[in-house]
Parts: structure tokens; sequence; C-alpha cells
């Protein structure tokens, strides 16, 4: 029996959330078993259902599937958005890394102490304006066309408008000097099954806020 | 143009040193170009060669390849290292995943200041021993083949090798509840690529020394 992908993993973004984003933009029906205390981290590791005792752990095809990025090679892979060739792939492989640093940086941020806060959000909008999307401008530039590696949708696309979104919850206006970046938000937002993902009531999940922080706390005992 | 790759980072293991190892086991010859002092990195940089001013970087096939994985991506992928099929890739993408994480674990001691070696140093033996060597331990017997995937060599087989003798380096009997994965060293250690990497005057490099540490942390800082 085939059934829906089931991720398992808290009700908040974390690793997981790029999952729900690729899973959402290839239109791929999903269900969400959520992890809200120490004691359903437990049981998951004392079923054996957890390869390295950690999650994000998907339920796909057969499989329970472990590591963020193996979980998202595989569904790229599978629904066609990891190019379609070698040299494609390594470009997409190259800009998802980029895109998985700039967001990890966004992830760890709630969680650092309160005298680093505001160094780290600094420091995390001059990477995004200095490093990060420069590249991305520079890539749609050259090429002038809609997607960032191919001419069609992959997984890069999917990721950087997420980290896009990601960075505009931290600085609203931090695309201001990047008129393609600008256009290619509009254009990526409005593929159905992103616009779809994009509106109220989708299994998308909200930022961390302090109270979220102390209960991811509790669970990883972090 | 000599057509060989040509890898760009400092003359140590770091995080290019996963990717030595993949060219080395599919026996692919490659270059070095040594990052010193800062001025190197900063001109590597200023030289728009470096797609996020970070280094690994290799020249392979026409492009400048960063990012680790990318590049351990494309070699495997080149040297069909990476299984034959999607649900293989799956299977290797989680083993070298955890790898990876580990490797994080390893890579980092040696950069620590003396006070936090310590801890660390338990919290990294743990892991290996109860974490991550149980898993592959555990495939081997399960399926009872040489390799750990598709019986057949992959980049899971180098990077778990390159692990455990990474591990043993700071624990020599760490592998001493772990039967099979004291054969699968022997057998892949064996492999002639492999085997003439892991002679002296090969490209592998030694772990790092603490009088080097100061050095390599002025490159980047």
């Amino acid at each position: 029996m085939a059934g829906k992908p089931k991720l398992h993993y808290t009700k908040g973004r974390g690793k997981m959330e790029s999952i729900r984003w690729l899973l959402a933009a290839a239109g791929v029906e999903f269900e969400e078993e959520f992890i809200e205390t120490k004691e359903d981290l437990e049981k998951l590791r004392n079923d054996g259902v957890l390869l390295f005792q950690q999650v994000p752990m998907v339920e796909i095809d057969g499989m329970r599937m472990v590591q963020t990025r193996a979980i998202l090679s595989y569904i790229a892979a599978k629904y066609n958005l990891y190019g379609k060739d070698l040299k494609e792939r390594a470009w997409i492989d190259m800009y998802v890394e980029g895109t998985t640093d700039l967001m990890g940086m966004i992830m760890y941020h709630p969680f650092q102490p309160a005298d680093t806060k505001e160094k780290n959000l600094a420091l995390i909008i001059e990477r995004a304006t200095t490093r990060y999307f420069p590249v991305y401008e520079k890539a749609l530039k050259d090429h002038g066309q809609d997607y960032l590696v191919g001419n069609k949708l992959s997984w890069a696309d999917v990721h950087l408008l997420e980290a896009i979104l990601m960075v505009e919850e931290c600085k609203a206006d931090v695309l201001s000097a990047f008129p393609l970046l600008q256009a290619f938000k509009g254009r990526i937002s409005n593929i159905p099954t992103i616009k779809k993902f994009l509106q109220p009531g989708s299994q998308r999940k909200p930022p961390t806020d302090e109270k979220f922080v102390a209960v991811v706390r509790k669970i990883f005992n972090i | 143009m000599s057509g060989k790759p040509r890898l760009h980072y400092y003359n140590g293991r770091g995080r290019m040193e996963t990717i030595r190892w993949l060219l080395a086991a599919a026996g692919v010859e490659f270059e070095e170009s040594y990052l010193e002092k800062k001025e190197d990195l900063t001109k590597l940089q200023k030289d728009g060669s470096l797609l996020f001013q970070q280094v690994p970087m290799v020249e392979i096939d026409g492009m400048k390849l960063v990012q680790t994985r990318a590049i351990a991506n494309y070699i495997a992928t080149k040297y069909n290292l990476y299984g034959k099929d999607l649900k293989e890739r799956a299977l290797i993408d989680m083993y070298v995943e955890g790898m990876f994480d580990l490797n994080e674990l390893l890579m980092k001691h040696g950069y620590l200041p003396a006070n936090e070696k310590e801890q660390h140093f338990a919290n990294m033996m743990d892991k290996t021993e109860n974490r991550y060597f149980p898993v592959f331990e555990k495939v081997l017997k399960d399926h009872g083949k040489d390799f750990l995937v598709g019986n057949q060599l992959s980049r899971a087989d180098i990077q778990l090798l390159e692990i455990i003798l990474m591990a043993e380096e700071w624990k020599p009997d760490v592998l001493a509840k772990f039967p099979l994965l004291q054969s699968f060293k022997a057998r892949i250690s064996n492999i002639p690529t492999i085997k003439k990497f892991l002679q002296p005057g090969s490209q592998r490099k030694p772990l790092v020394r603490e009088e080097e540490v100061p050095k390599v942390i002025k490159i980047f800082y």
C-alpha cells in the first residue's frame, strides 16, 4: 500500500520545513505525526524507527527515511525536481547547499543566547545580502530565464523561495537591492501548488517563537 | 590544461578529505592547490572562483564546484559510486549523511581549545560507538554482503572506511565490539585504489597537529 508520506517531527519548522515545502510544491499530499513531548521522541527511538535516533523521519514508499538531505534528494528525484543530467544536478546541489546554510543560520537564531541574538541577526542579514542573494540574482541575470537551473522548476527554486521568505521575516525589505529575486519571488509564489501552500490553513509552519523554543528544548534536551 | 580535477583547500583534511578519498577510490588522479595564508583565500574570493566565497572548491569538467556535498555527489555519480537506482541512492544518502555528521565531530576535535577537548572526546566516542557504528554493523549483518548497499562498492563504503580510520586514530580499539566492521575495514582497505591511497606518499592527509591549528584558523578568520 503506497499511502501518503508521513512526516515525524515537532509542530515547528526546524529541519522538516524544507521537506514540507518540497512535497507541497510537487503537489504531494502528506500526513504529519507531531512530537510534542520528550516521551514522544523516546517512543520513536525505542520503537527502532529512527536510524540514527534522530528526526526528521519520513515514511515514504515503504522506507523510513531519515537525514534531511537524503529525504529531500529522494523527493526531488522522484518528482522530477532535480534537473535533467549530472551537470544540472551539480548546480542544483550547489545552490541548495547555499540556501541550506543560510536557512540553517535562521533556524538556530531563536536558540541563541540573548546577549548574542542581535549580533547574530545582523550576521544573517549580512550573509543573505552579501554572500547568498547576489549569487542567485546573478544566476538569474546571466541566463535571463525564469528558473535557476535548466529553464525548468527544480528543488533549487523552491528552496530559494523558502529562504527568501524566511529572511524577509527577519527584515522585510531585504530584497530591495535584488530586482530579479523580487520578480522570481512573485513568479514562483504564483505556481499553483506553491500558492496553495502559502495560503492560511496549509501545512506550512509559522516562525519559531520563544514559547516554542522552550518546548523544543524540552523535547530534544538541548 | 591537464584535465585532472584540481582541489583548492588547505594542506589538511578538513572538509576536503572525503573528496580526496572518493577520487582516489575511483582511481582518478587529481592535483591540489593549497591555501597557506589568508591572502590565498582572499585571492580566490576576489577572482570570483568561489561561488559562496568558501572552500572546498574543485575544478572539474569545466566547472568550479563548491559545497562539499555537491562535489561529493558529482564525483560519486560520475564514477558509478552512487547505487543503481533511486532507492539505492536513498539508502546511500541516509548512511552517508550519518557519516558526514560523525565526520564533523571527529574533524572538529583537533581544532578545539584544550579546555573543551575532554568533554568533546567523550561525546564523539559515545556517538561513534553507540549511535553510528552499530547501525553499519547491523546493515552488514542483516544482508550478509560485502558492501553496504546493492552488493557493489559505493561511496557509502568508502566514506565508512574513512570514518573508521579516523575514529581509530582517537581510540585504537573502537571496533572491538564490531566484528563485521573489522572485516569490512580489511576488505575495503584491500581494494587496489584504496590500498594505494592508504600507503605513505599518497595524497591522503594526516591528522591535524596542534601546532598547525593557529595557522589554519588564521586563513579563515
